[in-house]
């Protein structure tokens, strides 16, 4: 972007919301939160990558996939892998029967590294697998259920036993994964210990970092015509189907990309809290990941950040003050949005607060559709680039309550 | 995994693991004919099924509760009243979620299945306040216990039997009901066209609603059947939502006889498997292959060639 | 019309012994027909006769049981719809289907036959030279004013015409309209016809009809199916006149 489209970008709507959560991200939360807490918002963040995945994959795509928590917990365990690694050379695992293994398999009785656990020794390998991993696993599924022009319900549900399959593999392989309590006890990263407060809150930054490049890939994705084609599918494949586009590719593209986010997700994830399990992979972690995103938005990537931050944020309060009452209110958070404001807060954002904004800052928009163009000169003498550059709004969308 | 058993032994064991996968897949096919009834007739999923079902279950726990306390005399008949009860709690209640919630979900299928989810949260945390985090058991009455030698390696649990005739015998009530009554033509017709449903005079929001309670009340009884077979938590149910949308949907979500069919067979297939391999392998080997066929045959076993 | 042909390959479209069954019923029984390049053919027939399975047929929504479509050559069957698009056929379905959440403008581009890949997509820049094409085609079907308007807020007549726009934009070789007056007004019926006429000059057209005097003003020859087979085919006024259409469709 040349330098002045860029400070253009930065005072339009869009780039002052980003603005805004850059500063509450970068800058507010830092300076009135411990390290401690710090920590947990960081954490809460971990999840915003795969409510982002689900905006370009369901809200737009018409994509559910109730599965999330496999790419997650596939890119934390990648990461988890290479810690726990460095973490058990053969002086600092002395006393086990096998030293220079994890400390489970020994338990285990394992006598011997395993395969595949031998290219984990390297960061770059772990680095292309935390996104590689996932989205390998999501172009199977994808070409394997997309091809046949299964999607809708059925997909969701397969998602969800592909969920349920994992789960129970690593819970049941525990000489090889770390079984149900996960693999635990990470120290170093490359020598550099994690554990500190220091170390914590580095860590927090470069996921906040992490974060904002998943927006804007998110938000390239979406601006572009493959943005627009995701949302036709949606609406109208067979139209899309035959207006000459394989509309099979485009869905796997889409739930890849939304598997690589969840994969940095998780590895983030393991990072900032040192450890990986596979209750973050299973059924219900999933679906959890769908209300952070629901309740957000589906239809806005950052609204995605916020509900992910919103939702969590309730769930720890609620679990110091009230444990009961949580499921509760996790349930009839699901049922309200769902019943209530299909477009998460997002599109109570668009109905109420923005017609706000624009009296208050007297901007001439053009009516909430933001799709539609201001209808200015006759297209005839248009020149190019009145239609380049949109007034895009980041946080909303059009969304007919029709569609699910 | 085969060595070690003569082949009289295998089929002995093969035999005896049926048999104990029976009591599964009688839960199977109540489980999946409620279902079915819902999702096959009417499109909607209802990830709140495992609830209903546990709701059934614990309304056998009370029953069987009261009638110890109260009618000791007469507990060896207390089951056929809990079933009785357990389909007309469970019809209630899903009767009241339907017109409180479903009703405005249907022309948003993934929308249902969100709300539902959260539906079973709650119910879930229900039990939990209600009834306690812990399993609780239910005492079988006298005639229930036991097993009948069939021959010197095969024991047929008496229990698991009954329960089997029940769900048969639901199935063939409801196959009865869907095919050969006035209602099951009712749904039928608001199914395939419901404006002209409507335009003929049929009411299909209350068509609605009592088949989504029929479908609830059956899973009641499924949750009877299953205090036969394990103990009952608040939990428990969410153990079997997948499997059982497995069975529905690799049946073929329009045939209630593929539904049956594979029930028997995904329920056969894990406890068979159970006997050679670990369980949690076994179950994982069960949904891989699930999965698997549902990959390269989306419609399922024995839904028929729809016209496009 | 044009000299008896011996060689199927100097067609454009050659259907030949096209057969569909669903559970046994023959929806389209043995069906042949040939289009020649530049022609305008109409296929009426009574609800049911399978002609709206023909075109799903050509472009490729249904799978054939039998028999065989060649397009300039190639044989359609064996293709996945996307790729029947870019060998040059384009379909039009009864019910407008247009993307009712972009503008008019934006359902154009998105037709534009550029950037049909997944990458191609996401490089996609909307250029001069894609800005003409839809400034082109939509003075063609007569959207110069709304370009700018969402297509939701167009008029069912509108959004026929944006549909055909949607196809006229990939060029395509052939033009396959499924009533494509169904639900417009006398007035829009008009124009529809004189859009036709200017599309016919480039392009080959085959359309599915009921309205007999529209059918009468397009057409150069037309075939009546019935019950999945070719009943009569010829000139308009051949048709009518063939005792065998009388009885079956037109006679009452």
């Amino acid at each position: 972007m040349k330098s002045s489209a860029l400070v253009k970008w930065f005072v339009s709507r869009e780039g002052l919301y980003y603005l805004i959560l850059a500063a509450l991200l970068i800058v507010v939360l830092p300076l009135f939160l411990d390290p401690f807490r710090l920590n947990m918002v960081g954490k809460y963040l971990t999840y915003a990558f795969v409510a982002i995945g689900l905006v370009m994959c369901w809200g737009k795509a018409g994509i559910l996939s109730l599965g999330q928590g496999v790419f997650f917990g596939l890119g934390g365990y990648c990461m988890a892998m290479f810690l726990k690694l460095e973490a058990s050379t053969p002086e600092a695992t002395a006393i086990q029967s096998t030293p220079g293994i994890p400390d489970f398999m020994d338990w285990n009785q394992i006598t011997e590294l395993p395969w595949f656990w031998e290219p984990f020794n390297s960061f770059s390998f772990t680095l292309l697998a935390v996104i590689g991993v996932p989205m390998l696993l999501a172009f199977i599924i994808g070409v394997a259920m997309f091809t046949r022009r299964v999607g809708g319900v059925y997909f969701a549900i397969i998602t969800q036993a592909i969920a349920a399959i994992l789960t129970i593999l690593i819970i049941g392989q525990q000489g090889y994964t770390g079984g149900v309590n996960g693999i635990t006890d990470l120290q170093t990263l490359n020598g550099w210990d994690i554990r500190t407060d220091e170390a914590r809150i580095l860590l927090y930054f470069v996921c906040v970092g992490m974060l904002f490049l998943c927006l804007f890939v998110a938000r390239f994705v979406e601006n572009r015509k493959l943005g627009r084609i995701l949302v036709a599918m949606n609406a109208q494949e067979n139209r899309v189907r035959f207006s000459g586009y394989d509309v099979a590719a485009f869905k796997i593209f889409v739930f890849c990309l939304a598997a690589a986010f969840a994969g940095i997700g998780g590895a983030m994830f393991t990072l900032l809290v040192g450890f990986m399990s596979p209750s973050f992979i299973g059924i219900v972690a999933s679906i959890e990941m769908v209300i952070f995103c629901a309740l957000g938005g589906r239809l806005s990537i950052l609204g995605a950040v916020y509900g992910a931050l919103l939702v969590n944020a309730a769930k720890s309060g609620f679990s110091e003050s009230f444990p009961e009452l949580w499921p509760f209110a996790m349930g009839a958070l699901f049922i309200g949005v769902v019943l209530a404001f299909p477009n998460g807060l997002a599109g109570l954002y668009r109905s109420y607060v923005m017609p706000l904004e624009d009296r208050l800052f007297k901007r001439n928009k053009a009516p909430a559709n933001s799709l539609v163009k201001p209808a200015a000169a006759k297209p005839a003498v248009a020149k190019p680039d009145a239609k380049k550059t949109d007034d895009y709004d980041a946080m909303t969308d059009t969304f007919s309550p029709e569609k699910s | 995994m085969f060595d070690g058993y003569t082949s009289s032994e295998l089929m002995s064991i093969f035999a005896m693991q049926g048999f104990a996968g029976l009591s599964l897949f009688s839960v199977f096919v109540l489980m999946a004919l409620g279902l079915a009834i819902i999702f096959g007739q009417m499109g909607v999923i209802n990830m709140a099924h495992g609830e209903f079902m546990i709701l059934g279950a614990y309304t056998t726990y009370l029953t069987s509760g009261f009638f110890q306390s109260y009618l000791p005399g007469l507990f060896g008949a207390y089951f056929f009243i809990a079933m009785v009860l357990a389909f007309l709690v469970c019809a209630a209640l899903g009767a009241l979620v339907e017109w409180l919630i479903i009703r405005r979900l249907y022309h948003r299928p993934l929308d249902t299945l969100l709300a539902t989810w959260g539906l079973s949260l709650i119910m879930q945390q229900a039990y939990r306040s209600i009834f306690g985090a812990r399993e609780v058991g239910v005492d079988l009455p006298e005639w229930m216990m036991g097993a009948i030698q069939v021959t010197d390696m095969v024991e047929l649990p008496i229990n698991g039997l009954f329960v089997m005739v029940i769900a048969l015998s639901i199935a063939v009530a409801v196959y009865l009901l869907m095919y050969r009554s006035g209602y099951g033509k009712k749904v039928r017709a608001v199914v395939q066209n419901r404006p002209m449903a409507e335009a003929v005079g049929i009411n299909s929001a209350g068509i609605d609603r009592a088949t989504f309670a029929l479908g609830c009340g059956i899973a009641g009884i499924a949750g009877a059947a299953f205090t036969m077979i394990g103990s009952t938590g608040p939990s428990s149910g969410q153990a079997y939502i997948v499997d059982t949308f497995l069975v529905v949907v690799f049946g073929g979500a329009q045939s209630l006889v593929g539904t049956i069919v594979s029930a028997f067979g995904i329920s056969q297939a894990q406890s068979t498997m159970e006997f050679f391999l670990s369980g949690s392998m076994a179950k994982v080997l069960t949904l891989l292959v699930v999965v698997g066929i549902l990959m390269i045959r989306p419609e399922g076993l024995m839904a028929l060639k729809v016209r496009r | 019309m044009s000299a008896a042909r011996k060689n199927s390959s100097d067609f454009l479209l050659a259907v030949e012994g096209l057969t569909v069954s669903f559970d046994g019923f023959k929806a389209v029984d043995n069906l042949s027909f040939y289009l020649d390049p530049k022609e305008i053919r109409v296929i009426i027939g009574p609800n049911g006769a399978g002609k709206t399975t023909v075109l799903d047929l050509i472009c490729g929504k249904t799978k054939a049981t039998s028999g065989s479509i060649k397009f300039a050559g190639k044989e359609l069957t064996k293709l996945k719809e996307h790729q029947i698009v870019h060998s040059g056929v384009g379909r039009k379905f009864q019910t407008p289907s247009v993307f009712e959440d972009l503008t008019v403008f934006e359902n154009l581009e998105v037709s534009y036959p550029k950037g049909h890949s997944v990458i191609g997509a996401l490089a996609f820049k909307r250029d001069a030279e894609v800005i003409a094409a839809v400034e082109e085609v939509s003075a063609t079907i007569f959207l110069t004013d709304v370009l700018n308007e969402s297509a939701a807020s167009l008029s069912h007549g509108q959004k026929q015409w944006l549909e055909i726009g949607m196809l006229l934009i990939q060029k395509p070789a052939l033009l396959m309209l499924d009533e494509p007056v169904a639900g417009m007004s006398v007035a829009e019926r008009k124009k529809t016809a004189e859009l036709l006429r200017v599309i016919t000059k480039d392009h080959t057209v085959l359309v599915v009809e009921h309205d007999m005097q529209f059918v009468g003003d397009i057409a150069d020859r037309v075939t009546v199916m019935h019950q999945g087979k070719v009943l009569s085919e010829g000139s308009i006024e051949h048709v009518k006149s063939d005792p065998k259409v009388i009885e079956v469709y037109l006679g009452h």
